[in-house]
């Protein structure tokens, strides 16, 4: 008894797991909501590939933990979780169609049962649905045994194929912007309006096979290539990469539609966002969950400044830009001074508090003449340029890539400089910091005003584009969407922030079922980055130091 | 003397102070007028007093929960406000099929008593299910990541109900037996409101006693005081602290129940403001101390329903009510700058904070 129960255990137990998660995002209503756009058309709709590549995950998962050295076992377990998985939802579903669960769980729907199902109503459908499960483990245990090169050939094309349809949106209106023939004649092979075609799938698969073996049996050559390079050479060849970069990132407008600009400028404002939380959390390891404070600031100043109801101040966009970035400046200092004193936690939730704070004054009837109440403040002018008129999404963009450009500038030459050292310092360990002479009042104010200096841009920049300002725009969720951004692009890291702000904000905006799950999956991603990557996917150098060696260089010194 | 004094005051200390004293200035200015003006009569703060107290008695079954964990893990369980959430939320549905059987008219104790141990396991379970899954592989980890795992876990616990049963604000079925008034020493109060007085009360000394005088919350209490040690002596502190988050999650599903019936309403959003007033109050009372946190409960529950009328009336704000919320917040940033240990809170907070 005892040996049986140990020779599946794992299966059982990573099975069961997977079948709750499983579960979870069917009740939630991602499956149903996601079955409507395909990855490839007409066979494989998003939603089921969410399923089958958690089953998957799981399976293998359960491989992989068998504490038994036999490969068989081990392909067995696999299949078993596989089983395991299904069987949940097999349950689940005879359950659902026998009762009324529908009055409780608003997810539990009979266009759900039929997607779980594969459309084949009765026992038979059970049986295809467990089937599926079985053959998901099956391949789960295959991919187990397999060595690595054909394994990861196999996962990355997968992969691939679920990227492409995950990028439709994205990637179709760019070729179609081009309007080549030979483009779109490419376009219409590889791209229904829903999904890859199969013929499409499959090519993507072949080519991507083919770049993939040739890198990696190239892989080698160009990287000793590339470092046996003198180092003017190599500077060269990173100023040219920049170059490219730039003029990909000047010219990208005119391929972007309408609607993919718009995305473009809010993932650029919460670039701008990230950025500056990033100072504050980043580099002086302040938690701050209050940051939406700041850019409501930015925001509310360029509106009554700009404006003609309320004061008629009757300034224009320039003039109210720096005034903004001063007023949030002085209020990262203000808000700062009272939370000098505080660390961690507590300092979360007082930032948290202040954000609360200035949004119930703001909604507030009593400041209701100052600031324009629950109906805020409206008929914001667009900035202007040298007597041109930045309307368009597109040209908010170049507004914003200068304002990215020059956040970026700061930060890197502030990370390098005597305050950006003391800054990290301090986020080691403020006694230590406070013991070698730094002088953590002004390090600490510095941070918070530089924080806060870069996210009232970002709200200034925000007010103009919108035209308008309420107090609802500013709610806490701006606070937690950037700290995910941050924290989930990597800790400190400028590239992280940026590739961060493009898949969290960009991503949800491109797949508009995905925004009522925005948040359910950004905590998801919190745990599970905080769980297994602690320092996100593009971590800083310094910052991987501290998570990971730990341990190790602990144990050196001691040695 | 003057001169050490001096040596240790700095700019921001004078500044803070200067803040404080602008804020106890402008309250006590506003109590005088708002009660030389007469704006309310007695019976007014009366009501004002009691709905307070049934607020502040929520608050502080709530605050126990966030006083404990940080007693034992020295962590902010940030997705405590959602523990209090899924039980009422859950209950709800258990409520309207109990109601739409007459179950709930013909049988009201009953009812009750099953909305509140379904209430009571939900959020158990999901206190527990939250401490093994997102908080205990990290021990030892640097401080901001639990931090930033909580937040994590907060926001998909909210998201994960609003998921499963929708996004609506869902209204609790009406208890007959639960309406209406009692005159007690000739003063008019809702019924409603003195059972959740009486029920929190209850439930609190229980929780209390169980802390001080089983093995158990010896045991808890030891862990909280020195884990290392408290392992040493054999006590299994993994078990232990799991215990902590199902007292808290049992606590917190209690609470739920009753501000469900006070306040007749569900949905997913609803532990938000509780969860952060609860932790003010746990703040307030002085965080690590469970007295201290019924107290702050208590004491934040009529300040919030007492402050509107008395500070900001007088001051002539309009609809003072809309900045209740932000008085609860004032009060808490003013403590953790003046006064982080809490009013009771002596050890554990100057260790941490």
């Amino acid at each position: 008894m005892t040996k049986a129960q140990s020779l599946w255990n794992q299966g059982v137990k990573i099975g069961a797991i997977g079948g709750v998660s499983v579960l979870i995002i069917s009740l939630v209503g991602m499956v149903e909501s996601f079955g409507k756009r395909d990855i490839i058309a007409g066979i494989l709709p998003m939603g089921v590939a969410i399923a089958l590549i958690i089953s998957i995950l799981a399976a293998y998962m359960a491989a992989k933990k068998t504490s038994i050295p036999e490969k068989s076992i081990q392909f067995a377990n696999a299949v078993v979780s596989g089983f395991v998985i299904s069987g949940f939802l097999a349950v689940f579903v005879m359950i659902g169609r026998s009762f009324n669960i529908r009055e409780m769980f608003v997810g539990a729907s009979p266009v759900l049962y039929n997607i779980l199902t594969g459309g084949v109503a009765g026992a038979g459908g059970i049986f295809l649905l467990l089937l599926t499960g079985v053959l998901c483990g099956a391949f789960a245990g295959i991919l187990h045994m397999l060595k690595d090169l054909p394994r990861k050939l196999m996962v990355n094309a997968l992969l691939t194929i679920f990227i492409l349809g995950l990028l439709q949106e994205l990637i179709l209106p760019i070729l179609k912007a081009w309007d080549v023939g030979m483009i779109n004649y490419l376009a219409g092979l590889f791209y229904t309006l829903n999904g890859l075609t199969p013929i499409g799938a499959i090519l993507s698969v072949v080519i991507f096979c083919i770049l993939y073996l040739l890198w990696n049996a190239n892989q080698g050559a160009i990287k000793f290539k590339y470092a046996s390079l003198p180092k003017e050479a190599r500077k060269k060849s990173q100023v040219a990469a920049l170059i490219v970069l730039a003029v990909i990132l000047i010219v990208l407008p005119q391929f972007l539609g309408l609607f993919l600009s718009e995305v473009i400028t809010i993932v650029g404002l919460y670039v701008l966002l990230g950025l500056g939380l990033n100072i504050v959390v980043g580099y002086a390891g302040l938690l701050d969950l209050g940051y939406v404070a700041f850019f409501a600031i930015g925001s509310y100043v360029v509106a009554l400044l700009t404006s003609p109801q309320i004061f008629a101040f009757g300034l224009n966009f320039w003039q109210a830009l720096p005034i903004a970035v001063i007023c949030g400046i002085l209020a990262g200092v203000m808000l700062g001074i009272p939370v000098l004193k505080m660390r961690g936690d507590y300092l979360a939730i007082a930032t948290l508090g202040f954000g609360e704070i200035i949004r119930i004054l703001v909604l507030s009837d009593f400041l209701r003449p100052w600031l324009g109440g629950a109906q805020g403040i409206g008929s914001i002018p667009n900035p202007n340029l040298f007597g041109f008129q930045m309307v368009k999404p597109q040209h908010i963009y170049y507004l914003l890539l200068a304002g990215i450009i020059l956040v970026i500038f700061i930060s890197l030459r502030l990370k390098k400089s005597k305050i950006g050292r003391a800054w990290m310092a301090m986020r080691e360990d403020e006694d230590v910091a406070q013991a070698m002479g730094i002088n953590l009042v002004a390090t600490k104010l510095l941070a918070f005003a530089t924080g806060a200096g870069f996210s009232a841009l970002s709200g200034a920049i925000f007010a103009s584009k919108i035209g308008s300002v309420y107090p609802h725009s500013f709610n806490v969720f701006i606070s937690i969407n950037v700290v995910c951004i941050v924290i989930i692009g990597g800790i400190g890291s400028l590239p992280g922030i940026v590739v961060g702000a493009a898949v969290l904000m960009g991503l949800p905006e491109l797949l508009r079922e995905f925004a009522e799950y925005r948040m359910f999956v950004y905590g998801v991603a919190l745990v599970i980055v905080m769980l297994l990557r602690p320092e996100g996917l593009l971590p800083e150098a310094r910052h991987k130091m501290e998570f990971h060696d730990e341990t190790e260089a602990g144990a050196k010194t001691v040695a | 003397m003057f001169q050490k004094w001096k040596d240790r005051v700095t700019i921001t200390d004078i500044v803070m102070w200067m803040i404080g004293g602008t804020l106890l200035l402008l309250c006590l200015w506003g109590s005088v007028s708002t009660i030389r003006a007469g704006l309310y009569t007695k019976s007014h703060w009366i009501d004002f007093l009691i709905f307070g107290l049934a607020q502040g008695s929520i608050y502080a079954l709530i605050a126990t929960g966030y006083t404990m964990v940080y007693g034992v893990l020295k962590m902010i369980n940030f997705a405590h406000g959602e523990v209090f959430m899924s039980g009422p939320f859950t209950g709800y549905f258990v409520a309207t099929a109990m109601w739409r059987s007459d179950f709930l008219d013909n049988h009201p104790i009953m009812a009750i008593i099953t909305i509140f141990a379904v209430a009571m396991f939900v959020s158990t379970m999901i206190a527990f299910l939250v401490e093994k899954i997102a908080y205990r592989p990290l021990r030892g980890a640097p401080r901001l990541i639990p931090l930033i795992t909580a937040i994590g876990a907060s926001f998909f616990l909210q998201y994960l109900f609003k998921g499963l049963y929708g996004s609506g604000i869902n209204a609790y079925p009406d208890i007959e037996i639960l309406n209406g008034f009692w005159m007690i020493f000739g003063i008019r109060v809702l019924k409603i409101q003195v059972i959740v007085i009486i029920a929190a009360i209850v439930l609190m000394l229980v929780l209390y006693n169980f802390i001080m005088l089983t093995r158990v919350g010896k045991a808890i209490r030891a862990v909280s005081e020195d884990k290392e040690a408290a392992a040493l002596m054999g006590i299994n502190v993994d078990a232990m602290i799991s215990t902590t988050f199902i007292i808290g999650g049992m606590a917190a599903g209690a609470a739920g129940v009753l501000y469900a019936l006070m306040f007749k309403q569900v949905h997913f959003f609803m532990g938000f403001l509780p969860g952060l007033k609860a932790f003010t109050a746990a703040v307030l009372g002085g965080i690590g101390n469970i007295p201290g946190a019924m107290l702050g409960g208590i004491f934040l529950g009529l300040i919030e329903s007492v402050a509107p009328a008395l500070f900001l009336d007088g001051l002539g704000i309009i609809a003072p009510y809309q900045l209740k919320d932000a008085i609860a917040f004032t009060m808490l940033v003013m403590v953790l700058i003046f006064r982080p240990t809490g009013i009771l809170g002596e050890r554990l907070a100057s260790k941490k904070a």
